[in-house]
This record gives C-alpha cells, sequence and structure tokens, in this order.
C-alpha cells in the first residue's frame, strides 16, 4: 500500500544473549571454548514473525506485558536496530519522545537544552532556533527556562521533553509510556496536543499501559503476546480482550 | 547535501561547546586543576630525574612540560573514550542520529582544553629565556590537527569495544601508563640505547611527542616523524572506523 509510512514484513529479531562476554575479556578468555559456544548458540528470540502497516496520519498503539518485545518495535521503527529476518521500511523523519532527561544535560539550562536536544534530534540549530520560543511558551516553565534542569521536577522535565518535540512538527512520532508524569493539567494538555497531532496528520506510534490513553488516542491497536502478534484492530475490541485476558 | 553538511558541523558544535560549558562553568578552577596536573608531574618528574639522577638535559623543565601537556590530552581522551557510548545508552537505544561525534566531541574538548593551556607552556618557555618562534602558529594546528586524527581512531575502537567488554576499561588505563614511559617525554629519545632506537619509529605517540617538544623549544619540526605520525593517525582512523562499522549495528541490543 502506498500510503503506509511504516511496513513491517514478517520480521524476527533475535539477540545473541551478551551476558557472556558483557563480564568482561578476563571471563571472557578463561572461559574462551564456553564463550564462543554460548555467542553462537543462545539467543534471545525478541520478536517473532511480525507483520503490520501504519498508515499515514494513523495513530497506532502498541500494547502487552513487559517484554513482549514493544520496545524492540519502537528501536526498529527508529532503526536503531536491525532486524534478523524480515523487512521493516519507515518513510519519514522519525522522532522518539525520549523518556525523562535522556539528551538532556542536568548542569545547563532549559533553554541551552531545547538546543541540544533538538540537534539530536536532528535539527539544525537554525531550525530550532526559529522554534524556541515557542517550545518555551508551550512548557510553561517561565523563568525556570534558564535554570539548570537538575533543579527541575519530573514533572517539569517532561514538559521540557514534550514541549520540544511537540513544536517541532514531527512525521512519525514514537511514544513510550511517557506521559505518566506530569500533573494532570501538563498530562490533559499532552493528550490535547496528540488529538491535534492526528488532526494535523502526523503518524504517532503509542506504547502504553495506560488503556484509557489508548482508547482515546488510538485508531488501530496491536496486542504483542509472547513476541508474536496476538491480535490487531480497533482501540476498544483489542483492549476489552487484552483486560479479559488479564483479569 | 548542504544541510546535511549544516548538521553535521552544528550537531558537532553543539555537544562540544556543551562539555566545554559544563567542564568551565562550575568553577574556574577546572582549568586550574587540569593543568595543575602535569605540572604535578612535572614537579615530580624534575625531582626524581634531575635532582635525584642527575639526567643530563638543559632546561630540564620546559622539555618536561612541553611533552607532558600533550601527553595529558592524549592520555586523558583515550582513557575517557571507554565511557562515552555507555554514558549515552538511553539515547542510542532511542534515536537514530550520527553517534560517531560523540568521542569526537569529548576529544576535541580535550583539544580546545589543551589549546588554552598553551599559555602557561609559553610562559615557561619565556621564563627560561628560549625565543618564541613564527613556526608555532602553523606548528601548533599540524601536530593537534595529527592527534586529533589519531586519538579518534582509538576513541572510537575503544568506544565501541568497550560495549561489549566491559572490562575494556582497566586494560586502557594499564596499556596508557605503560605507553607513558615507553615514550620518550620524560626522557629523550638520544639515551635510548642504539639497539632499541628503531623501535621508536614504531610507537606513534614518540612521532608526536619529539615533534610537540621540537617545536616550543627550538620551533622545528622533525619532518621524519611528522609523516610517520601522520601516517600512523590515518592507520588508527581507518581500524577504528572499521572497528566502529562492524560493532555500532548491535549498540542499541548491548546497552
Amino acid at each position: 500500500m502506498s500510503d503506509s509510512v511504516i511496513i513491517f514484513e514478517r520480521v524476527s529479531k533475535t539477540y545473541p544473549l551478551y551476558s557472556h562476554i558483557a563480564r568482561g575479556i578476563k571471563t571472557f578468555l578463561i572461559n574462551l571454548p564456553k564463550a564462543i559456544h554460548d555467542m553462537r548458540n543462545s539467543k534471545f528470540q525478541a520478536l517473532k514473525d511480525i507483520t503490520f502497516e501504519v498508515k499515514k496520519g494513523e495513530s497506532f498503539g502498541i500494547i502487552g506485558k513487559n517484554g513482549a518485545g514493544k520496545s524492540t518495535i519502537l528501536g526498529l521503527i527508529a532503526q536503531v536496530i536491525k532486524p534478523t529476518t524480515g523487512k521493516v521500511t519507515v518513510k519519514g523523519k522519525v522522532f522518539p519522545l525520549l523518556e525523562l532527561g535522556a539528551g538532556f544535560h542536568p548542569e545547563l539550562s532549559g533553554r541551552e537544552n531545547i538546543v541540544l536536544n533538538g540537534i539530536l534530534l536532528g535539527f539544525t540549530k537554525k531550525e530550532i532556533m526559529d522554534k524556541i520560543e515557542e517550545i518555551i511558551e508551550f512548557s510553561e516553565l517561565g523563568d525556570f527556562i534558564d535554570q539548570p534542569v537538575r533543579t527541575y521536577s519530573s514533572g517539569m522535565l517532561a514538559r521540557l521533553g514534550f514541549s520540544i518535540i511537540s513544536t517541532v512538527e514531527p512525521e512519525i512520532l514514537l511514544i513510550d509510556e511517557i506521559l505518566a508524569v506530569g500533573d494532570a493539567h501538563f498530562q490533559k494538555k499532552c493528550t490535547n496536543r496528540m488529538i491535534d497531532f492526528r488532526k494535523r496528520g502526523v503518524t504517532i506510534v503509542f506504547v502504553s499501559h495506560n488503556m484509557d490513553a489508548v482508547r482515546q488516542i488510538c485508531d488501530r491497536v496491536m496486542w504483542l503476546q509472547n513476541h508474536e502478534l496476538k491480535m490487531i484492530g480497533s482501540p476498544d475490541e483489542v483492549v476489552e480482550k487484552y483486560l479479559i485476558q488479564q483479569a | 547535501m548542504k544541510r546535511q553538511i549544516r548538521y553535521y558541523f552544528d550537531l558537532l558544535t553543539t555537544l562540544t561547546k556543551k562539555e566545554i560549558k559544563v567542564r568551565y562553568r562550575n568553577s574556574i578552577l577546572g582549568y586550574l586543576w587540569s593543568i595543575a596536573n602535569p605540572l604535578a608531574f612535572a614537579f615530580v618528574f624534575y625531582i626524581a630525574f634531575k635532582v635525584v639522577m642527575k639526567i643530563d638535559v638543559e632546561n630540564y623543565t620546559i622539555f618536561l612540560i612541553s611533552g607532558l601537556f600533550p601527553w595529558q590530552w592524549f592520555s586523558n581522551s583515550v582513557n575517557a573514550s571507554s565511557g562515552i557510548f555507555l554514558g549515552n545508552a538511553n539515547l542510542i537505544k532511542k534515536v537514530n542520529f550520527p553517534i560517531s561525534t560523540l568521542p569526537l566531541t569529548t576529544l576535541l574538548n580535550d583539544a580546545f582544553h589543551f589549546l588554552v593551556s598553551i599559555p602557561v607552556i609559553t610562559l615557561f618557555v619565556i621564563l627560561y629565556k628560549i625565543p618564541i618562534k613564527l613556526s608555532w602558529i602553523y606548528g601548533i594546528p599540524i601536530l593537534m590537527l595529527i592527534q586529533i586524527l589519531f586519538t579518534y581512531g582509538i576513541a572510537l575502537a575503544i568506544s565501541s569495544i568497550n560495549l561489549f567488554f566491559r572490562d575494556m576499561e582497566r586494560l586502557v588505563i594499564i596499556f596508557t601508563t605503560l605507553l607513558f614511559y615507553f615514550t620518550p617525554i620524560f626522557y629523550p629519545e638520544t639515551m635510548i640505547p642504539q639497539k632499541y632506537q628503531s623501535l621508536i619509529n614504531l610507537n606513534p605517540l614518540a612521532c608526536l611527542m619529539i615533534n610537540w617538544r621540537m617545536l616550543f623549544l627550538k620551533g622545528e619540526f622533525n619532518s621524519e616523524y611528522l609523516f610517520l605520525g601522520f601516517f600512523y593517525a590515518l592507520i588508527s582512523l581507518l581500524i577504528g572506523y572499521l572497528i566502529f562499522r562492524r560493532l555500532s549495528i548491535r549498540f542499541a541490543e548491548v546497552l
């Protein structure tokens, strides 16, 4: 289909288990034959034969238990992880909404961190400077914007991060369980901004354990169970079945 | 294409500026501390080798300082490199950006620091009544460039490998310590016994450090070591890049 911006075709991902080498060169060399044997044979299957498409402008939810493979899917979309077999196609620039404080330096001010974060997300300095006032305004941080971010509460950090990503006109937005922070007012504002994104045609991939947020934001939902695709469909249908199984 | 270059430039300058800012923001002491280190070493070596062992080198203080400052830059950058990708784990796991710039920014931060410590070297040069030559103007950038290329290759390799073997950093510290004593920094290369002389050519750091010292003391280069140093820098860069390219596709998995 031509209007799909994310296409997974029979994607599987296995990791070698790195534990034996992460213990260090010393351990690795002492147990060399075993270590090499382990490296060849120990595999962890994170995803099995996943096929789905996300259309342009769609809000696509991913639900499932911890360790089901949700974050691996986000990694594949962000193209920081390569699939073992199968094919991942992504059209357009991907923006991950980073977890609290990632890509921020605690000693720098909020303003300086906006520039830093924007650059890491792939913008030139000029592109960020054009937007910086709008970002600051949306964040509602006021005078705090010139304070070092180590003085920020977690809610304020979340506001800063979300303000950056939501102001820069993302094409594909990846959100990994991020809206759980901040106060009710800001959460509402974020949810509104996401609904706003949907209207503007931004593609959103949303990973969450918050079923209410999933119902509210998503057009379609994928349920992952034990590294496999369990079902895909409308939010109400999938969430209902998921909750029944959890109970 | 033009935007791509612009972006790389912005990425590199913003990240480097960030590191420099953080380093100097809290105190001017940050500057004093890191020149204190090579100066303290110079003092120790002066006592040990000049006062006690009576080494026959004229202007021994400036002889030491002109080698210890660039060495400090090298060893700081190399020792710091093991933690670079490790310290940026949640970024590397989420964002697809040119991560090969991360070791370079740390290195450039140390390079900046070396640059601002050159006045200290100059001060000693003046105190010892050694004439300052115009050749510094092009000599310093040339040697800095070679050292940046060489160290970048090593830093890329170490920072990549350290993700898979987390005790790599210990090996690196042992290795840089050994290398320090094998490099003519607190002794002149002429004191190395004849039969080991040719081994200097195998030590890329010797090529660099001898030239730094010649530049600060005499305003000259040893062109043979200069070309050799440049050659090693390219080799280091090539190997470092190949290791990084081979391993970087797995970074997000192993972090």
